[in-house]
């Protein structure tokens, strides 16, 4: 089993296979299951994905209003104009969100690594899938990489933020990302590490303040931030940019940076955004209304 | 390692809006309606730091009477499961509890019926994992990775023993076991984790050998 990112790397280097190729062979053997057993338990959590998009793209809204509709203009506006991000970027940002909308109104997702974080690897995912028109295979193969990577912090730092921050949810979400795209556009095991590591350490120190204590604000458009450094980080190490410091010592940094944080932004709804006079505001009106 | 799964990273596939919140929540509840081997008429939690302070916004309250009513984490009737529960005679209390404890994403739970109840810890400890720390007052560590089977029997010279032996002659391989007493001479708890899932039949053989009080299982 491997415990870190380099010994990740130096798996799949050894025996000349992809990071994919080494999650599912683990899978297979921890938990004894043949690789179609595994494939397609993999597929069922892609058709959730899928269909969560499709849910967004239709436009959902969620109990309290406070997110829904921003992935169906961004859309719209795709269509209308040309945007200065790039299409494909933006694409990306839309479904990360439109994701995130349909988990706020309490529809049907896949956690990745958790639900508010849920954007960044589906909507990265079916936004190049444009551009690099894989099989459904290495479709599937983009959540194993994802994972391997999401395996690594959630064993040697934490994916929650009520434990570390959104640096651990939103943070992970968008690496896990990085990493997964350069694989699909071709990379090497260690150019995923460099484009996961680049990635998160863009995020360190983001905090955890859900407005009203709701996986809403920031929530939904934090997704669009780590979809977003996703694409860029991977497009980074593709071009041979490497990151100075090493991956597993990125995750290391991540996790004393959550250890050091206080309570109050650590997903108890009580320190940044949730406490501004908006934020504050928000939470009376909400629980005055009957949820 | 606490995570052994890539399903546990990528997945579960879940209603939302959060996976310690809602998912974890959730399956803290079925862990305790199963250990308590039915569904429980009544049921008093008490909720610590982020759950105590967001649970309402997280829906962590309708997750765990969804996981009490045996819903897995992707039931669509999960965001109506307090009114279920109500259907069901299944009365719950919420209690915001200000005690620290050594996870942000703490809940106790006492459930039963008017025969018997239980008392446990469940931690969420991200992406949807949970872990169950206590058992009526034993510390344990289950993880969920494995199934287990936990018996509750008298601190006596034997018991032990005569558990194994079943285990043996049914060919179930024990991965993990610990055993916790109180107090020599008096109640103690065994947890043993397995590699397949135990059939109600091994079960009820446990269930007659020598000072054995109770038995229950969780499956993985």
């Amino acid at each position: 089993m491997f415990r870190t990112v380099k010994e990740l790397v130096e798996m799949a280097e050894k025996e000349k296979i992809q990071i994919s190729e080494v999650m599912i062979r683990q899978e297979m053997d921890v938990k004894e299951k043949t690789r179609s057993e595994v494939f397609s338990e993999m597929e069922r959590n892609l058709e959730v994905m899928e269909k969560a998009i499709e849910d967004a793209l239709q436009g959902v809204q969620s109990v309290t209003g406070l997110t829904g509709g921003d992935a169906v203009l961004i859309q719209k506006y795709m269509q209308e104009k040309t945007p200065l991000s790039g299409n494909l970027l933006l694409d990306a940002v839309s479904k990360a969100m439109g994701t995130n909308e349909v988990n706020a109104a309490m529809g049907t997702i896949c956690a990745t690594p958790t639900a508010g974080s849920a954007g960044c690897v589906p909507g990265t995912l079916f936004a190049v899938k444009n551009q690099l028109n894989p099989t459904r295979e290495q479709m599937i193969r983009y959540l194993f990489t994802s994972g391997a990577f999401g395996f690594v912090v959630a064993n040697n730092a934490f994916i929650s933020g009520a434990a570390g921050g959104c640096q651990a949810e939103v943070g992970s979400a968008g690496a896990m990302a990085s990493a997964a795209i350069v694989e699909m556009a071709g990379g090497t095991p260690q150019q995923s590490a460099e484009a996961f590591a680049m990635t998160l350490k863009n995020m360190l120190g983001l905090v955890c303040d859900p407005v009203a204590g709701l996986v809403e604000v920031p929530c939904v458009k934090r997704n669009a931030a780590g979809s977003s450094l996703a694409i860029v980080s991977a497009d980074m190490a593709l071009a041979g940019v490497t990151s100075r410091i090493p991956c597993d010592e990125v995750i290391g940094a991540m996790y004393r940076i959550g250890k050091q944080m206080p309570s109050s932004l650590r997903e108890t709804g009580e320190g940044g955004l949730a406490d501004t006079p908006t934020g504050r505001l928000l939470k009376e009106k909400i629980f005055g209304m009957s949820m | 390692m606490k995570y052994n799964s890539v399903f546990d990273i990528i997945g579960p596939v879940m209603i939302g809006p959060s996976s310690s919140h809602t998912a974890g929540a959730a399956r803290i509840g079925k862990a305790a309606r199963n250990l308590l081997g039915k569904q429980p008429s009544w049921a008093k939690i008490y909720l610590y730091e982020s759950f105590a302070k967001t649970y309402k916004g997280h829906g962590t309250d309708f997750a765990l009477a969804g996981g009490l009513l045996g819903f897995e984490t992707d039931d669509p009737r999960m965001s109506k499961a307090l009114d279920i529960a109500k259907e069901n005679q299944l009365e719950i209390e919420f209690i915001e509890d200000s005690s620290a404890v050594d996870h942000p994403n703490t809940a106790r739970l006492i459930i039963g019926d008017k025969e018997e109840s239980i008392e446990l810890i469940g931690i969420s400890i991200g992406g949807g994992k949970v872990e169950i720390t206590e058992l009526n007052g034993f510390e344990l560590r289950l993880s969920g990775n494995h199934p287990a089977i936990l018996i509750m029997h008298n601190d006596r010279f034997g018991a032990i023993a005569s558990v194994t032996k079943i285990l043996a002659k049914h060919e179930i391989n024990i991965g993990h076991m610990e055993v916790n007493r109180k107090d020599v001479g008096k109640e103690a708890l065994m947890v043993i984790e397995v590699d397949q899932n135990v059939e109600d039949g091994v079960l009820e053989e446990l269930q007659s050998a020598d000072h054995i009080i109770q038995i229950s299982k969780l499956v993985s």
